[in-house]
């Protein structure tokens, strides 16, 4: 199967690889997905206190495509507020990476990565949780 | 050196230029039709189909008259295991075969169980052997047909299949064996692996695509097999249909080539793949070999390496041609079911690769490899965050994964 060059661009580029202290209370971890499946993604932000993401960092076990996925999340997180990251959707990521339908499952991977690292951050700040970030838990 | 690099002769090889030479005068000077029995044309045609059917038969140790040309060994496949459950109908309606099979063989056999017959699935070891003795236990009176594989399209493991013959001949039960990977790369006897039906392709052992054969058994069983293609009677009845003249030359040369250049080709190919395992296994921690270790085609590696995914390994050797057992380059977003069914976890199923060397590898492209894997693999696994909790000594096991 081809590659969209921005697939391959975020692959062989990939922006904001690393980790964050995952002990911070300003830094929310999300890790999703499952070995068995095929793919992992690790997501941490780092948010200051008036909610806004100063920095985000990755590490995907995956296909090419997870790898742009998570690789593009973390561009596009940072700098907006926690709401504004709220509002990234998978079909957004889709569309940017030229996505084919078979690797639809890793935008929705990435999208909850970043959910996911948000209610980490909440937790931490035991602030509860946004109402979206508790309709994504239970789904 | 060229780029890319082929290594996925398992998948299919490319036509020898000596086998594309003998092909070439079959598509516009001698274009006959070999069943027309009252022209040169027919005659010539006929004469080089007769001796492409010698070529074929002496590289199998078998007799010309008991080769039928087909369209591939998809085709010989369903013609044996559905020709012979319909011709032994009377006899018995069931039909042993092993997990591993390929797909020719497990979706023919499917087909036959919605058709009221009985199947049973052999299991293999965690190095992907079958246990002749399990194949006697199978054995009911009821049994028409023992199909085993003799080399392994994913995992290049050999089967026992002269000890499995000689039970299943005891028994007084028709053999068949899906040879495509191993005729022409291993020495190949019809009657020393006491078999009675053998599936062969040309394309993967340097002919063209679209020729195949199927051994079918004469004497000490004769065997019959009721025809799936009705038409014009060709090939003793068993497979109708214009002879693919040029194609069937070629398989013939293909077979002289393999048979003449075995013994030399083997050990030059086999020494390359331990080139390759022993370069990638050196220089790369945490890589396991799926498959038995030595019982395999000289041509095959599969490996698995732990924490990267295949299709991503793929991308980031692209200038290299081999498959993976990962479900990312699958239709199905399955693993490998071989790969499943030697008991490889999942996640070591989807960091797999497999490479497959042939005639044209050389040295340099080994060398070139090993480089370029252990490259990606690097990269990848400074990516991977299940590296990482490994590298701080987290235990993947004890943390809860979620499903999606």
């Amino acid at each position: 199967m081809a590659y969209s060059d921005k697939v391959i661009d975020h692959y062989s580029n990939p922006r904001n690889v690393g980790s964050l202290d995952k002990n911070s209370p300003e830094v929310g971890t999300g890790l999703v997905g499952a070995p068995e499946c095929g793919d992992v993604m690790k997501l941490q932000l780092k948010i200051n206190k008036e909610g806004v993401i100063e920095d985000a960092k990755f590490k995907t076990f995956g296909c090419g495509s997870a790898i742009a996925s998570s690789s593009l999340a973390t561009e596009w997180v940072k700098g907006k507020t926690i709401d504004e990251a709220m509002g990234i959707k998978n079909t957004d990521i889709v569309r940017e990476l030229n996505l084919p339908p078979i690797k639809i499952h890793c935008s929705v991977l990435a999208e909850d990565a970043i959910k996911s690292a948000i209610a980490d951050y909440q937790k931490k700040q035991n602030v509860p949780a946004s109402e979206e970030v508790l309709a994504s838990q239970q789904a | 050196m060229k780029l890319p690099i082929y290594m996925d002769y398992h998948a299919t090889t490319p036509v020898d230029p000596r086998v594309f030479e003998a092909m070439r005068p079959y598509f516009t000077e001698v274009f006959g039709n070999a069943a027309s029995r009252n022209h040169p044309f027919g005659w010539e045609a006929e004469e080089a189909v007769e001796a492409a059917r010698k070529q074929v038969a002496e590289l199998i140790g078998a007799n010309a008259k008991e080769i039928i040309f087909t369209s591939g060994a998809t085709e010989s496949d369903n013609l044996a295991i559905k020709g012979v459950a319909e011709m032994y109908q009377e006899r018995g309606n069931h039909i042993i075969t092993a997990v591993t099979e390929h797909k020719a063989i497990l979706d023919t056999c499917k087909r036959l169980e919605k058709d009221g017959y009985r199947v049973t699935y052999l299991p293999v070891d965690k190095d992907g052997l079958i246990d002749p003795e399990e194949v006697r236990q199978a054995i009911t009176d009821k049994t028409i047909l023992v199909s085993i594989m003799m080399a392994n399209n994913e995992i290049g493991v050999i089967q026992p299949i002269a000890e499995i013959g000689k039970i299943v001949r005891e028994r007084g039960v028709i053999m068949h064996t899906d040879a495509v990977q191993a005729v022409g790369k291993l020495p190949f006897d019809v009657n020393k692996l006491n078999v009675d039906l053998v599936s062969i392709s040309a394309h993967k052992m340097y002919g063209p695509k679209g020729v195949g054969a199927l051994y079918v058994r004469r004497k000490n069983p004769r065997v019959q097999l009721a025809p799936i293609i009705d038409g014009g009677g060709h090939e003793r009845g068993m497979r109708s249909g214009t002879l693919n003249v040029p194609g069937i030359v070629g398989f013939g040369k293909a077979a002289e080539i393999a048979r003449l250049d075995m013994g030399e080709e083997v050990v030059r190919i086999e020494r390359l793949r331990n080139k390759l395992r022993d370069g990638i296994m050196e220089r790369i921690p945490e890589v396991f070999i799926n498959g038995h270790p030595i019982q395999r085609l000289p041509g095959n590696l599969n490996i698995s390496f732990a924490y990267v995914e295949g299709e991503s390994l793929l991308m980031g050797i692209g200038d290299i041609a081999v498959s993976s057992g990962s479900a990312c380059t699958s239709a199905s977003l399955e693993p490998s079911y071989v790969l499943k069914a030697l008991g490889v976890g999942e996640e070591l199923a989807h960091s797999s690769l497999r490479f497959g060397l042939g005639r044209f590898n050389t040295d340099e492209e080994v060398e070139y490899t090993i480089e370029k894997v252990t490259e990606a693999v690097n990269k990848l696994r400074d990516l991977s965050p299940l590296w990482e909790m490994v590298q701080e000594g987290i235990d993947l096991k004890s943390i809860t994964w979620g499903a999606h």
